[in-house]
C-alpha cells in the first residue's frame, strides 16, 4: 500500500494541530508564573511537557489505527492523543482542568483518559507498556483484529518494564506495536550515557520480534514502519518494536533551562523543525502553498476553538474530588 | 558573632552531602538528573564539579538496577546517597528498598549493614496530579528495617542528612517539595534558616517542640509544621496557647516526646500530608490511646489527606489538602471555643 498524498495531507494537518495545540499552551502556562516563576500558579499549574519536534513519531503511527485500536502512551503525551483523535475540546478542558475535562479534571496533562478512542496515558516511564499488552490480548482472545501501540521514549528502554513486556508480547504472540520516541534525553541524561547500545530497534531481536530503526523524524518514513508492524500485528504475526530517531524542541518540562545541552546543539535542531520540512517537501511534490494554507489554518482554528472552548469551561466543585475513586 | 547564612533546604542538603564526601571517600551519589543537572530538586547542586563523574553518577531510568545497586555498595561498607525523584516512582524498584535494603541487617544477624540514603521527594499543591504528589509517609514507615524522616527546615536539613549518611541503616530521606527552595515552585520562607558551615548532626530519632504551649498538641512534619505554626499563631490571638511538634522523624516515632506533650495540653491535633487511613496521624491517635491513665479533656483528631488519588485541579486539590484554617477550627471544635462553640 502506496503512501497517498490524501494521508500525507492527513499528516501535515494533525501536526499542524498537535503543534499549534503546544503553541497556545506555551502563552497560557505562563500566565500567571511571572515574574516569578511558580509551577504552582496560573491556569495550567504543574508539570507541562511539550511534545514539539516529536509530531511524526504520533501522525506516522496513528495513521493507521482505528478508534478501536488501543494506544498508550507517555507522560509527554499531546500529539499522540491528537493524532488518535482524541476529542479536542475535552482535552483541552482536562489540561485547564475543568469540569467538562476527559476526566472532569482529575487527572490533568498526564493523565488522559478518552474511551471512544481507546488512548490513555501514564506519567511512570515505561508502565504503559504492559497494558497495551493487555488491550492486545483481549482483541486477540476475543477473535478481533484490533491492535495495541505503546508508546515509550528511549529512556523508557532501560526500564525492567521494558524487557519484561517485550518478552511477554512475544511469548504470547501479541498483537502489539512498541514504539521507542528516541529524543536522546531522558530530562537532562543523554541517551548516551544511559544506553549501552546504539540502537534500541536492536533489543527487539533478543525478544523474538522485528525492530525497525527509522532515521531522520521523518513522517513518511515512520508512515511506511508503522505500516508494516501494525498490519504483521493485525493478521496475527505478533509484536514489533519501532525505534524512531525524534527531536525534542523545548525542555524535558515548561521552565527547564536546559543547560545539560552542548552549546549550539538546540539552535541546531530548530534548524530540523519537522513541520517546516514537511511542508517543504509537500510542495515540492507538488502542493499548492495555498492548499496548505487552508489546511493549516483550519487545523489551527480547530485548536483554537478548543481552548476557547475550555477556558470558558466551567472549574470542578471542590467535593467533585471525592467522586470516582471507585466505580 | 557567626554570620547568618540562610540556606534553603536544596542547598543544606548539597552542602551535607560535599561535606561526607570530603571526609569519606566511601560516600557517593547516585539517581536521575543529579550530576549535570544537579537534582531536578537541586540538593546535588555543585557535587559533580567537586567530586567527578565517579562519585556523582547520572543514571539511566533504571530504578530497580540502581538502587538495587546501591544496597549492594552498602552491603561492601561503601556509603551510597541515592536520589528517587519522586516517592511516587518507588513502585517500580520497591524490593530492592523493602525486600533487600530493610531487611539485610537482620537477614545477617546485624552481620551485614546497610549504610545507604534514599533521598526522595514528595507532596503536592502544585498541579501536578496524582503521580506526582503523593507523600506515602506510612506506607514507608509500616515497614520494618528502614528509618524514615523529613525535615522541616534547612538546619534540620543538613544535620539530619549528614546523620542519615553516617547510620548503619537504610535512611529514607524525604524532603517536601513545598519547602525545598526551587527557583520554580514556591517555598516557606520559615524553611530558609541559618545553617551554620561546619559539620553537625540533628538526631534521627527526636522530635523537636518548635513552640511550646498549654493548650492543645499540634503534630506535624515537614511542610504540616508550618501549617501548624500558623494555625498556632491564628490559635493565640484567640487565646489558645497551641504547642507545635515536628516530627522529624516517622520510624522510629518519637513517642515520648509526643506523650510529656499531651499528658501537659491534654488532648491533640496530628497533621500531615499522606493519606488518611492507617497513617502517620492513626499511629499518634494509636500511641496515646494505649497510655493507661491518661486522662484527655477533648477527644484528639486527626488532619490528614482523603483516601483518594491527588486530583490535578487546583479547585479539588486544594479542597482536600490540609491547612492552617482546617487546624484551627478543628482546634475550636475539640476545644469548644470560638465560633464552633
Amino acid at each position: 500500500m502506496k503512501l497517498t498524498r490524501t494521508q500525507k495531507l492527513w499528516m501535515f494537518e494533525k501536526m499542524v494541530e498537535s503543534r499549534h495545540f503546544e503553541n497556545l499552551i506555551k502563552p497560557a502556562y505562563f500566565e500567571g508564573k511571572q515574574p516569578v516563576f511558580n509551577m504552582a500558579k496560573g491556569p495550567l499549574p504543574g508539570e507541562m511537557h511539550l511534545s514539539d519536534g516529536q509530531e511524526p513519531c504520533a501522525v506516522g503511527v496513528c495513521a493507521h489505527l482505528r478508534p478501536c485500536d488501543a494506544v498508550t502512551a507517555t507522560h509527554r503525551p499531546h500529539h499522540i492523543a491528537i493524532a488518535k483523535g482524541v476529542n479536542l475540546e475535552a482535552m483541552a478542558s482536562e489540561i485547564f482542568g475543568r469540569a467538562n475535562g476527559l476526566s472532569g479534571g482529575r487527572g490533568g496533562h498526564m493523565h488522559l483518559f478518552d474511551k471512544d478512542v481507546n488512548f490513555c496515558c501514564s506519567g511512570i516511564i515505561a508502565q504503559g507498556m504492559g497494558p497495551a499488552v493487555g488491550a492486545a490480548m483481549a482483541a486477540k482472545l476475543r477473535g478481533k483484529d484490533d491492535v495495541a501501540v505503546a508508546f515509550i521514549g528511549e529512556g523508557a528502554a532501560n526500564q525492567g518494564a521494558f524487557h519484561e513486556t517485550l518478552n511477554l508480547a512475544s511469548v504470547w504472540n501479541a498483537p502489539v506495536v512498541f514504539v521507542v520516541e528516541d529524543n536522546a534525553y531522558g530530562i537532562s541524561v543523554s541517551k548516551r550515557s544511559a544506553t549501552a547500545i546504539e540502537r534500541n530497534a536492536d533489543r527487539a531481536c533478543a525478544y523474538g520480534m522485528p525492530g525497525i530503526f527509522v532515521p531522520g523524524n521523518d513522517p513518511d518514513r515512520v508512515f511506511e514502519a508503522a505500516r508494516d508492524a501494525i498490519a504483521r500485528a493485525r493478521s496475527g504475526q505478533g509484536p514489533s518494536l519501532i525505534e524512531i530517531e525524534t527531536i525534542r524542541l523545548e525542555g524535558h518540562f515548561m521552565g527547564d533551562a536546559e543547560s545539560y545541552r552542548p552549546e549550539g546543539e538546540k539552535d541546531a535542531l530548530l534548524t530540523r523543525d519537522p513541520i517546516t520540512l514537511y511542508r517543504t517537501r509537500l510542495e515540492n511534490e507538488g502542493v499548492t502553498p495555498s492548499t496548505l494554507d487552508v489546511i493549516e489554518a483550519t487545523a489551527k482554528d480547530r485548536i483554537t476553538a478548543a481552548f476557547a472552548h475550555a477556558r470558558q469551561s466551567p472549574a470542578p466543585s471542590p467535593e467533585d474530588a471525592f467522586t470516582t475513586v471507585f466505580a | 558573632m557567626e554570620k547568618k547564612r540562610k540556606l534553603t533546604i536544596a542547598k543544606a542538603m548539597s552542602e551535607a552531602i560535599a561535606l561526607e564526601m570530603r571526609t569519606s571517600p566511601d560516600v557517593l551519589v547516585m539517581g536521575e538528573d543529579i550530576a549535570k543537572m544537579g537534582g531536578v530538586f537541586g540538593n546535588t547542586q555543585g557535587l559533580l564539579d567537586e567530586f567527578g563523574p565517579d562519585r556523582v553518577r547520572d543514571t539511566p531510568i533504571s530504578e530497580t538496577a540502581f538502587i538495587g545497586t546501591a544496597v549492594g555498595m552498602a552491603a561492601a561498607g561503601m556509603k551510597p546517597v541515592v536520589e528517587l525523584m519522586f516517592v511516587d516512582f518507588f513502585g517500580v524498584c520497591m524490593d530492592a528498598i523493602y525486600n533487600l535494603a530493610a531487611k539485610q541487617s537482620y537477614f545477617s544477624g546485624g552481620n551485614v549493614t546497610c549504610p545507604m540514603v534514599l533521598m526522595t521527594s514528595v507532596g503536592g499543591g502544585y498541579g501536578d496530579a496524582g503521580q506526582h504528589s503523593q507523600t506515602l509517609y506510612a506506607t514507608f514507615g509500616h515497614l520494618p528495617g528502614m528509618k524514615v524522616v523529613m525535615p522541616s527546615n534547612a538546619y534540620d536539613a543538613k544535620g539530619m542528612l549528614a546523620a542519615a549518611i553516617n547510620d548503619p541503616n537504610p535512611v529514607i530521606f524525604m524532603y517536601h517539595k513545598a519547602l525545598q527552595g526551587m527557583g520554580w515552585l514556591g517555598t516557606v520562607q520559615r524553611s530558609i534558616v541559618h545553617v551554620p558551615e561546619e559539620h553537625y548532626t540533628v538526631p534521627l530519632d527526636k522530635a523537636h517542640i518548635v513552640r511550646e504551649g498549654q493548650d492543645i498538641t499540634l503534630v506535624g512534619l515537614g511542610h504540616t509544621v508550618h501549617l501548624a505554626l500558623d494555625a498556632a499563631a491564628t490559635l493565640e490571638s484567640q487565646g489558645i496557647d497551641a504547642e507545635v511538634i515536628d516530627l522529624r522523624s516517622i520510624a522510629p516515632l518519637d513517642r515520648d516526646t509526643i506523650l510529656a506533650s499531651v499528658k501537659k495540653t491534654g488532648t491533640l491535633i496530628s497533621v500531615d500530608d499522606d493519606y488518611h487511613s492507617y497513617g502517620v496521624g492513626a499511629e499518634i491517635l494509636a500511641s496515646i490511646a494505649e497510655q493507661e491513665n491518661l486522662q484527655l479533656k477533648a477527644a484528639p483528631k486527626r488532619i490528614s489527606y482523603p483516601d483518594i488519588p491527588v486530583p490535578f485541579a487546583p479547585e479539588m486539590e486544594h479542597h482536600v489538602l490540609p491547612n492552617a484554617n482546617k487546624i484551627v477550627s478543628a482546634a475550636q471544635r475539640i476545644l469548644k471555643v470560638g465560633e464552633h462553640v
